[in-house]
């Protein structure tokens, strides 16, 4: 190669790869900023009816139906504030339990449920044996019960 | 100071100097990993979200700090080598660059083997976290192909140091994509307010990884930039006389 070419080749690729990661960042904006709908949106009917898009929330507990001998699961999802009812048919992620924070891809079906083509979990930077988990869960019960009692306690007359 | 800085920036006692330190950092390094390895796999408790799969995070997370850690040397020494025309500095970027994008490799190939299990997915475009780790492996990969589309050395010296400077904006937003924007990845565990939230059984294994990995990309860095530097100074005298002395044809 001369070394023109050879320059026209770096030039060339350097504005191919400039492109390529405008177009990753434009893509990973956009995906997110847009498409990303919170539940209590959803509930207000904000929810676009012509698209994908996204979901995220906690499983609420005890709210997973299976059908037996199928793949198909329902469960509902909650920002704390609105719930919304997702049906999908696949092979959940390991993490996926109740009371674990998920983002669900999919479309508004007909009856008002989101209807899942993609369910993923999200976990927390939190790295601990699950004895040390237990008894930190149990010891926020505790507070949390001992706060309760001293609210009601205030309450008295 | 200055002088200790002017000595080592002549490529004959650097050559020298790094011949020292290689065998020091490489030990360090593999003693660190044998031990994180054992601490990781054997010692670490399994978690209480994730169980033992969570062990992939002794080479992931490594291999991620690496490859931003990596992409600053070598930015911050292209600069260098920019700003005082410093040839070694040049050097140092450009020995640095093919390290760094396998640790980004790593980290991308490790975090996808982590991924489909827990989040359920092998790869989501359009992730932050996720596309800006891999915008770093391009930015690498453009570095080295503009590096080897231009012959003329000092050209090829300077054009690379201006791609390895612009790309520099990325490594803060790698680390900080995930309090940005909303990420499937989890935030920080162990820089992070109120300190590292993980548990010492499973944490000094980490660390000792961390460092592990660190030493041995050292001591590759310095064998490569030893070997960059012979390359560059092949008509000097003392690299004449060093393949002489060592009794290797001239």
């Amino acid at each position: 190669m001369k070394p023109r070419q050879q320059r026209m080749l770096a030039v060339g690729l350097a504005a191919v790869g400039l492109l390529i990661a405008t177009v990753l960042t434009m893509q990973a904006f956009e995906k997110n900023m847009m498409f990303y709908v919170e539940i209590s949106e959803v509930a207000k009917g904000n929810a676009p009816e012509d698209r994908n898009f996204r979901v995220g929330g906690l499983v609420v507990e005890e709210s997973v139906v299976r059908e037996p001998g199928d793949l198909q699961v329902q469960f509902t999802l909650t920002d704390m504030e609105a719930e919304l009812d997702v049906l999908f048919s696949g092979v959940l992620p390991d993490l996926f339990r109740e009371g674990q924070g998920i983002i669900a891809h999919g479309r508004m079906g007909d009856n008002g449920k989101f209807v899942a083509d993609k369910v993923l979990a999200k976990h927390d930077e939190n790295y601990m044996p699950p004895e040390v988990a237990e008894s930190l869960a149990k010891h926020a019960a505790a507070k949390a019960a001992a706060q309760a009692e001293a609210a009601a306690e205030a309450v008295k007359p | 100071m200055w002088t200790f800085l002017h000595k080592l920036a002549s490529p004959p006692h650097f050559y020298r100097l790094a011949e020292k330190i290689i065998p020091w950092f490489a030990v360090s390094g593999l003693v660190l990993i044998a031990y994180g390895t054992w601490g990781g796999l054997f010692n670490a408790p399994p978690d209480y979200q994730q169980g033992d799969a969570f062990r992939i995070i002794y080479v992931h997370v490594p291999a991620a700090y690496l490859s931003m850690m990596a992409y600053m040397t070598m930015a911050i020494a292209a600069g260098i080598g920019l700003i005082w025309r410093m040839k070694l500095a040049h050097a140092v970027a450009a020995a640095t660059a093919p390290l760094g994008a396998w640790f980004t490799f790593l980290a991308l190939m490790t975090g996808s083997i982590w991924g489909r299990p827990m989040w359920g997915t092998w790869w989501e475009w359009g992730d932050p976290r996720l596309t800006s780790e891999l915008i770093l492996l391009f930015l690498y990969i453009g570095y080295i192909a503009l590096r080897n589309s231009i012959d003329d050395l000092a050209k090829a010296d300077k054009a690379s140091a201006v791609l390895a400077m612009v790309g520099a904006v990325n490594v803060p937003i790698i680390h900080y994509s995930v309090e940005w924007w909303s990420s499937l990845h989890q935030g920080p565990t162990l820089i992070r307010k109120g300190g590292p939230a993980i548990v010492g059984d499973m944490l000094w294994p980490l660390l000792a990884m961390i460092f592990g990995f660190t030493f041995v990309f050292g001591a590759l860095v310095l064998s490569r930039v030893r070997a960059e530097v012979l390359f560059r100074e092949r008509r000097a005298r003392w690299v004449r006389e060093l393949v002489s002395a060592t009794g290797a044809p001239a």
